[in-house]
Formats: structure tokens, C-alpha cells, sequence
């Protein structure tokens, strides 16, 4: 393929007049816009470019060459859990009688779909330990948000109740205000230095403030700093936030003394499912203590992301808060054997439209139905065989900050030789050379020079083996020729980019007239 | 390797501050533009703004991270380098030549819990 005629952008290949269609003589163009109103009207034609099929059929074959998925190849992308997303989900989603739904359809002429809704509410429950789930926010952060206005919601009506019991004795009603801002609000998220960027981010869109909880050297919680915060400001504390494992790959090992604490002063525990891939079936998060939880089933449960979504961020809750669901909520007649769709009264309300991204769910429940109860806690086990095998296999070349078993993911500091000047992100792009997607690279903060590997529990020893290989030829690399890593990559269609222009000048849009 | 000015003071975020009679010149240590590696936004106040020791003044952004600004003392903002606005790099090419914010001092005896250069240096060890 002509990859710079084709790999121009489509506005660049346009030519007056050329196209890839033709309308019949007598076609009506009388219709088009006498009935909009007048401020709505265009003024001036769209400046759309103009080609002919085969130029447009190229230029998207040539795009699509240019993509890497898990498909492609190895996806050691720490953090996101790049797995298989095994074809029969896709089936499945496919199908007309769900892909051809309408949400406003009468619930009885779709009682299959709220089914599935329904039950994949019910296995999520059970394997994170939980009462019950609401399958409608529409990715990570946006189950983060939910979550959190779910724990805001519970403070309110504590403190409502609370202040409604003495109001109640001296003849008064409560006003509706007096939950959220006044004396005794809880309005504090605690969340240790380690977490993920979304965490802090979703407690400052739900209105909370964020108070850092610090790390030992060992990147677990440092609980005699939690002690501290909770002896300072307990009674102001809405929630304490955690990822385990954390995004170091380490479990928290004093995870159930924490949520005591946190739970003593009167804090709910949020549980942060970004990492569940690592635990699922085995260990659950309610087990654990925690009260609300996000699963991302664009992760653990193997529907695809990475190339923007659609996600789908599940938020489950511990007995006692149902009643702080988002609605719409699915729920089962047992007598009539009946599903319907109900919004309680006293819930959230809605999060988005209608009941979150539908063909993810289905995609999440052929994920557990192909798997069976049998095999769901081979996941976390097999995922954390591959990465301590990483870990070991690497940690001569690579500098391993902390020792002992990681999880489903490994985090090193870079090259043990700082000597070349080779860094993480010039390793990053060499990796491009050789046909792997890059690992997450300076994240976690705690080190300068983070390179975290996650190879999920689908690859097989011979993938995992050739990547190790990779590495090492880097790392030799990087003593015998450093200068041809730090100009990495050299095979791939686009060079080394310059990252502060991009992010200095950032150009997002064309405006060329499409005349010249 | 990172370069240690000594005379200033210094705080645990990596803030140091130049103190010239009432006034002091916040920036970050050439340690901290190491570690964020190239800078692509400051994020700044704005004159007569007040900041307080332990407290956001402000950001900065680059390729790998953004990392809030942590005033090492309080008083008022007198001056911002609007250098900055335009060539946020001058953080990368001279950290201690290229100030953030001046401010005028409201507690000198803030400047007690500060760090001298060769605490500073041990803390980034």
C-alpha cells in the first residue's frame, strides 16, 4: 500500500466534485431545510471532503493498519488489564433481538434483555460479596462518581435522621438542606498517594476534599498515617478509597484493620475494582469490608477497550444501601415471573441514558457464562503466576523496587543501569520496534522511572518467554548502542513524536479550504 | 544528576524559596524539574493573591505527571514570572534561575520549618 498518498488525512486527499455516489435524476431536494428554523439553517455548505470510494476504502484500510490491539499482539499495558476479548461475547452482542432493542421499549416486549441485566447484577453480587449492583454508569470514573454520590447520599440521610429525631421531638420538620452542608457534614475522602489520578478527580466532581493518606517504603498504606488522619478529622471523614491490590500490584495486607478503622469513625470504604482482575472468585472485596465498589467490565470481564470505550463501570453496594441506587433499576416480580423497571423514590436518580452501555453487559455475562463458577478463580491465580514470572525473569536487567510476590501486574523502577541515560519511555518506544504494545510507563508516582507490566492470565508461556527476550535485547541494547533506544522507534509508521509540542501546540482541527 | 543551590530554603514538595529582605522567590528544586522531566504548563497565580505555608499556589504540568505547587510559606503574591506563561521549558533548562511567584512574607519564622541544602539533599536521597 501506498502508505503517504493514503495515509494523508482525508481532508488532504479530497478533490472538487469527485464522489462516490450518484442520486437519481428526479431525486426531491425540496425538503432539506424549509421546515428548521431560521437560526438553525447553514449558511454556508459543510466543507466536507470530496472523494471517490476506493481513495476513501484505502485511507481507512491504511488507518486501520496502523491500529495494535490485543488481537495484534502482546498488550502488557499495566493498570488496564488489556485481556482477550473472546469472539462469542461479540456474537452474542451482536444478535438482532438485542442489538435491535429500543430503550423506551414497553418492558414486557423485552423481558430476555432485563434478564440478563438482572442476572448479571446478581453475579457480580456474589462475586464481590455485595448485596446488590446497578449495571448503569458508563465506564471507571463515571462508577467512581456514582459510588461516591451513593456514600454522600448515605452521610446525608444519617445526618437527616439523626437531626430529624430531635426536630421530630420539638414539633419541627427538617429542611432538605440540612444533610448536605451544615454542622457534622462529612465532606473528606481519604486516598492513599498510590491511587489512580480518577480517584482524587471523582471525589472533587462529587464536591468532597481530598486528604492524602501516605505509603510506607513498601507502597502498602501506611496505616499509623491513616491512625493519624482519622484521630484528626474521624468525624468529618465520608469515605476512605482503595485499590487492592494497589497500583503497585501489592495486596494490602492490613486491608481488614483498615476498614475497621475507617468504618469505627464513621467513614464508608470505597473499593476501587480497577484491580479485581487479580482477585476475582477468590477474595471478595465485601469480605474484605468494603461498603461500595466500581468493577470495570471493560476489564475483568474481557469486553474491549483502549481505543476509547465503550466501557462499562458497575457499581455495587453493601446490604443497607440499595435504596442509593441510580435508577433506573431492574427488578424481579417473583410472583408474576416478571421483570420491570422501576425508580424508586429516594434514590439517585439517573446517572446517564437509560441503563449504561447494554451490548458491554452482554458481552460481560458470556464472559462469566463461558467461564462457569469452575473457572472464575483460575483468573487471578493464573494472572499472577505471569507476572511474578515476569518479575523474576526480569529483575536482573530491571530494577525491581519492592521485593516479595506481586499480583496480577509488576511495577520496576527502569534499567538497573542508569549509566546510558536509556529511561523508561526510550525502553517504551524501543519495545513499538519489536511489535509489543508499550507497558504503563511513570505511572505509579512513587518512582521516577515506573515501568508496569500487566500480561493478564491469557498469554501463553512461549508469548511471555519472547517478550522477556525483548527486554533483555533492550537492556543490551541500551549498553551497546544507547543511541539507537533513545531514537526508538524506527519501524513503525510514525517516528518518535515530539510529546511537548503535542502537548504545548496541540493542533485539533482542519481548517484548509478545501478548494486548493 | 540534579543541582543543589544552597543558601535557599527548602520544603519536603520541592518547593525552595530565595529570600531577599520582606520578599522570597518560590520556584521548584532542580531535583523536582528532573523527576516531573519536560514541563509543559505552569499554572500560576495572580498578583495580590494570597498564599498560605502548606497550601496549592498552583501546578505544573509536564509530559508525565501534573503536580500541584505547595507554597513553603504564607503572604501575598507580589509578582509572577509571566516568562513561564509562554516558555514553561525555562523550568527545565535553569530551575533556580527561573522563580515562579514572589511573594511578600506575612511569618518569616515559617521559614524555621524549612529545610537548609543539605537536609534537602539527604530528603531526596
Amino acid at each position: 500500500m501506498n502508505r503517504t498518498l493514503y495515509g494523508n488525512l482525508i481532508f488532504e486527499l479530497s478533490k472538487k466534485g469527485r464522489k462516490g455516489y450518484s442520486l437519481p435524476q428526479d431525486y426531491d431536494r425540496t425538503h432539506s431545510t424549509a421546515e428548521l428554523p431560521e437560526a438553525l439553517r447553514r449558511k454556508e455548505a459543510a466543507r466536507l471532503p470530496e472523494c471517490d470510494e476506493l481513495t476513501v476504502v484505502r485511507h481507512y484500510t491504511n488507518l486501520s493498519h496502523n491500529n495494535f490491539g490485543v488481537n495484534d499482539g502482546f498488550y502488557p499495558l499495566g493498570s488496564c488489564t488489556m485481556k482477550y476479548n473472546p469472539v462469542i461475547n461479540e456474537e452474542i452482542a451482536a444478535m438482532k433481538a438485542f442489538a435491535g432493542l429500543h430503550p423506551l421499549q414497553p418492558a414486557e416486549t423485552c423481558q430476555g434483555a432485563l434478564e440478563v441485566y438482572f442476572n448479571l447484577q446478581q453475579s457480580l453480587a456474589e462475586l464481590a460479596g455485595l448485596s446488590e449492583f446497578t449495571l448503569n454508569p458508563c465506564a471507571g470514573a463515571h462508577g467512581e462518581l456514582t459510588g461516591l454520590m451513593v456514600i454522600r447520599k448515605y452521610h446525608e440521610r444519617v445526618l437527616s435522621d439523626s437531626s430529624t429525631s430531635e426536630k421530630v421531638a420539638a414539633g419541627n420538620e427538617p429542611s432538605p438542606q440540612q444533610g448536605g452542608a451544615g454542622k457534622g457534614a462529612r465532606t473528606k475522602v481519604l486516598i492513599p498517594d498510590s491511587a489512580h489520578g480518577t480517584n482524587p478527580a471523582s471525589a472533587a466532581v462529587c464536591g468532597l476534599e481530598v486528604v492524602e493518606v501516605k505509603s510506607l517504603a513498601d507502597g502498602t498504606v501506611d496505616v499509623e498515617h491513616l491512625r493519624q488522619l482519622l484521630e484528626e478529622m474521624g468525624d468529618q471523614v465520608a469515605a476512605m478509597m482503595m485499590t487492592n491490590p494497589n497500583t503497585l500490584g501489592i495486596f494490602e495486607p492490613r486491608v481488614l484493620e483498615i476498614t475497621e478503622m475507617v468504618h469505627k469513625a464513621g467513614g464508608l470504604m470505597y473499593y476501587d475494582g480497577a484491580n479485581l482482575n487479580a482477585l476475582l472468585g477468590e477474595c471478595r472485596p465485601g469480605d474484605m469490608g468494603f461498603d461500595v465498589m466500581h468493577i470495570n467490565l471493560h476489564k475483568t470481564f474481557s469486553t474491549p477497550h483502549g481505543g476509547g470505550g465503550p466501557g462499562s463501570g458497575p457499581v455495587g453496594v453493601r446490604k443497607g444501601l440499595e435504596q442509593f441506587l441510580p435508577t433506573p433499576r431492574v427488578v424481579l416480580n417473583e410472583e408474576e415471573k416478571q421483570f420491570r423497571v422501576e425508580a424508586p423514590e429516594g434514590a439517585l436518580g439517573s446517572v446517564g441514558s437509560f441503563f449504561g452501555n447494554f451490548g458491554v453487559m452482554l458481552k460481560a455475562y458470556a464472559y462469566i457464562l463461558s467461564l462457569g463458577r469452575e473457572n472464575v478463580k483460575m483468573v487471578g491465580p493464573l494472572a499472577t503466576l505471569n507476572a511474578n514470572y515476569i518479575k523474576e525473569r526480569l529483575r536482573d536487567d530491571y530494577l525491581l523496587p519492592i521485593e516479595g510476590l506481586c499480583k496480577h501486574e509488576v511495577v520496576f523502577d527502569g534499567l538497573v543501569d542508569k549509566s546510558t541515560g536509556v529511561t523508561t519511555m526510550d525502553v517504551a518506544k524501543r519495545l513499538l520496534d519489536y511489535g509489543y504494545h508499550a507497558p504503563t510507563i511513570y505511572f505509579p508516582l512513587l518512582f521516577h522511572e515506573s515501568l508496569m507490566i500487566e500480561p493478564t492470565e491469557n498469554e501463553s508461556k512461549e508469548t511471555i518467554d519472547a517478550f522477556i527476550d525483548v527486554m533483555h535485547t533492550i537492556a543490551a541494547e541500551a549498553k551497546s548502542d544507547p543511541e539507537l533506544v533513545k531514537t526508538a522507534p524506527h519501524n513503525t509508521p510514525i517516528g518518535r513524536v515530539d510529546d511537548v509540542l503535542a502537548a504545548k501546540h496541540p493542533i485539533t482541527t482542519y481548517w484548509k479550504s478545501l478548494e486548493a | 544528576m540534579a543541582n543543589f543551590e544552597a543558601g535557599l530554603y527548602y520544603s519536603e514538595s520541592h518547593e525552595y524559596i530565595r529570600v531577599e529582605g520582606e520578599f522570597g522567590y518560590i520556584g521548584i528544586s532542580d531535583y523536582a524539574q528532573h523527576a516531573l522531566g519536560n514541563v509543559v504548563y505552569v499554572d500560576m497565580p495572580e498578583v495580590d493573591d494570597e498564599v498560605t505555608a502548606g497550601e496549592e499556589f498552583g501546578a505544573v504540568e509536564s509530559v508525565k505527571a501534573a503536580s500541584d505547587l505547595i507554597s513553603p510559606v504564607s503572604g501575598t503574591v507580589v509578582e509572577v514570572n509571566e516568562a513561564l506563561e509562554d516558555e514553561p521549558e525555562l523550568l527545565n533548562q535553569d530551575a533556580f534561575a527561573n522563580w515562579i511567584i514572589k511573594v511578600q512574607l506575612s511569618d518569616p519564622t515559617e521559614l524555621d520549618n524549612l529545610m537548609d541544602v543539605e537536609a534537602y539533599k539527604k530528603h531526596c536521597e
